[in-house]
C-alpha cells in the first residue's frame, strides 16, 4: 500500500532523510517511533504530499509522489498535533466544509454517521472553539476518515491529550483502524502505542534502523527494543 | 460500493469550482461569526481618513487633488491587515495544512482566498467610500471611480494573497508581508491614483483608458502568475 524507496530530504544543508526505505502492506498499523527531531514529522509530511521529496521514490496505493498528488490525497487521511479544524464554524460546518473540498457523495448522511462515530451528535451546532482538546481531536478524526481512505496517516495524535482524552482516543483509532484501513502513526509515547500498532519501526539518524512485528516481539518489551534500536 | 474500495485515482474529484465556492462559503461564515477581521480592517480605513481629515485640514481645491491618494493609500493599509490575517487564521490551526491535503487543484485554494479576500476588501470601501464623502464633503459617486477602486482592488489582492501565503510560513509574517507587497503593488497604486483622479477631475474615459488599462493589465498577469506558482509557495 505504501512503498518509499531510498528517500532523501534535505532543508538547505541539513539532511533530515538520508536514503529511508519504507513498505506497509494494505491494513497494516505501522508505528513509528524516534526521538525528537529524528525526522518522523518530515517522513510523515512528505507521504501526505505536503512536503516535496528531495530525491527517492514514494507511492501510495500504486500513485507516485509527487506527481499523483491529487490521486494520493483522494486516498489519504491526515490528524496531527494540530486539529486542522475552524474555530469559528461548528462541528457539522466544518465536516461539511471539508466534504466539499473531497467531494464526499451524500454528505449530509456521512456528518451523521461521522458525528455519530466520534460521539459528537449532541454537539454538532456547537462552535469548534468551545471544544475542549480531547474534542477537537475526536472531531479531527472524523474529519479525516469523512472521504473514506485507505490510509490513514497520524503525528503524534496524544499531543496536550490527558489520560481521559487519550483512551478515547486510543478506542477511536482502534475502531477506524479495524476497518481495514492501512495506519502509519508516529509517536514517542511507547506504552500507548505497544496495544495499537501491529508493527514498529524506529526511524533515528534519517533511516529506518529497525523493524519487528508485534507478533516477533512476543514477551519481550518494546522500551528494550526502542533503546536496543537507538544505540545501534 | 464503499468508496474505500475505489482507488484514488476513481474516487470522485471536486471540481476547481466546487473547491473555490467551498474556501470562499467557509470564509465569509466564519467572518460573520467572528467579525474579527472585517471590524480590524474598517475600524483602521475610518481611522487613517479621519486622521488625514485633521492632519491635512484641505481647501476644496486641494482636497480634490489629494482624495484619490488618500483613498487608495488607506485602502491599502487596511488591505494588509485583512490579507495578514486572512491568511493567518489558515496558518494558527493547521488549517492551511487541511486545505493542501485537499484533492483538488491547489490554485483553487488560492482563487479561493482571493475570491474572499477581495469579498472583504470591497465591503470596506463601500463603507469608506460615503464616510470619506461626508468628511471631506466631495462626491465619490463616480461610475468611472467605482471601476478604478474594483480593478485597483482585483489587483492588489491577486498579489497580496500570493504574497501572504508565502509571508506566513515565516515568524515575521506581520511585518514581512507589507515589505514584500507594496514594492509590488507600486504600478497598480499608481495607475489606481491617476485614473481616480482623472475621474475626479471630469476627464473622460478616453483620456484616463491607458491607466485603466494599465490595471487590466497587471490584474491578468498576476492572476496568471500567482495561477502557475501558488503551488509551489505553499509546498516544502
Amino acid at each position: 500500500m505504501i512503498s518509499v524507496k531510498k528517500l532523501v530530504k534535505r532543508f538547505g544543508l541539513k539532511t533530515v532523510l538520508r536514503g529511508l526505505d519504507f513498505e506497509v502492506q494494505a491494513g497494516e498499523f505501522v508505528a513509528l517511533l524516534g526521538p525528537n527531531g529524528a525526522g518522523k514529522t518530515t517522513f510523515l509530511r512528505i507521504l501526505a504530499s505536503l512536503s516535496r521529496p528531495t530525491l527517492g521514490e514514494v507511492r501510495i496505493a500504486g500513485c507516485r509522489l509527487p506527481f499523483q498528488a491529487a490521486a494520493v490525497r483522494r486516498n489519504l487521511g491526515v490528524v496531527s498535533h494540530l486539529p486542522l479544524l475552524y474555530g469559528d464554524l461548528t462541528a457539522e460546518e466544518n465536516l461539511r466544509f471539508y466534504g466539499r473540498m473531497y467531494a464526499v457523495p451524500e454528505l449530509i448522511q456521512r456528518i451523521d454517521e461521522i458525528l455519530e462515530l466520534v460521539g459528537l451528535t449532541s454537539r454538532r451546532r456547537d462552535l469548534v472553539r468551545t471544544f475542549s482538546r480531547g474534542m477537537q481531536q475526536r472531531l479531527a478524526i472524523g474529519r479525516a476518515i469523512l472521504h473514506d481512505p485507505e490510509v490513514l496517516l497520524f503525528d503524534e495524535p496524544h499531543t496536550g491529550l490527558d489520560q481521559d482524552a487519550c483512551d478515547m482516543l486510543d478506542h477511536l483509532l482502534r475502531e477506524v483502524a479495524g476497518q481495514g484501513r492501512t495506519v502509519v502513526m508516529t509517536s514517542h509515547d511507547l506504552a500507548r502505542v505497544e496495544d495499537l500498532a501491529s508493527r514498529f519501526d524506529v526511524l533515528s539518524r534519517g533511516v529506518i534502523s529497525a523493524s519487528v512485528s508485534q507478533n516477533e516481539m512476543g514477551k519481550n518489551n518494546l522500551l528494550d527494543f526502542y533503546l536496543q534500536a537507538l544505540a545501534g | 460500493m464503499s468508496n474505500r474500495q475505489k482507488t484514488g485515482k476513481n474516487k470522485p474529484a471536486s471540481s476547481f469550482l466546487g473547491a473555490v465556492g467551498a474556501i470562499v462559503w467557509k470564509d465569509l461564515a466564519a467572518e460573520l461569526r467572528s467579525r474579527e477581521l472585517l471590524s480590524a480592517m474598517l475600524v483602521f480605513a475610518l481611522l487613517v481618513i479621519l486622521i488625514f481629515n485633521f492632519a491635512l485640514e484641505l481647501d476644496p481645491l486641494t482636497r480634490r487633488v489629494a482624495t484619490p491618494g488618500i483613498l487608495w493609500v488607506t485602502f491599502a493599509f487596511a488591505g494588509t491587515l485583512g490579507l495578514n490575517r486572512s491568511m493567518a487564521v489558515e496558518k494558527d490551526r493547521g488549517c492551511l495544512d487541511g486545505l493542501l491535503l485537499a484533492p483538488v487543484d491547489r490554485s483553487a485554494i488560492y482563487f479561493g482566498k482571493t475570491v474572499s479576500n477581495l469579498a472583504f476588501m470591497l465591503i470596506v470601501e463601500v463603507v469608506v467610500l460615503p464616510v470619506y464623502s461626508v468628511l471631506y464633503n466631495t462626491n465619490l459617486f463616480n461610475p468611472g471611480l467605482i471601476v478604478v477602486i474594483l480593478l485597483g482592488s482585483i489587483g492588489y489582492v491577486a498579489v497580496g494573497t500570493l504574497l501572504s501565503s508565502m509571508a506566513v510560513q515565516t515568524r515575521t509574517r506581520d511585518v514581512l508581508l507589507p515589505i514584500l507587497l507594496f514594492p509590488v503593488v507600486i504600478p497598480i497604486l499608481i495607475a489606481a491614483v491617476k485614473a481616480s483622479s482623472g475621474f475626479l477631475q471630469g476627464l473622460g474615459w478616453t483620456d484616463v483608458m491607458p491607466y485603466i488599462n494599465l490595471l487590466i493589465v497587471y490584474d491578468v498577469i498576476f492572476t496568471a502568475l500567482a495561477y502557475m506558482v501558488f503551488d509551489y509557495v505553499v509546498e516544502e
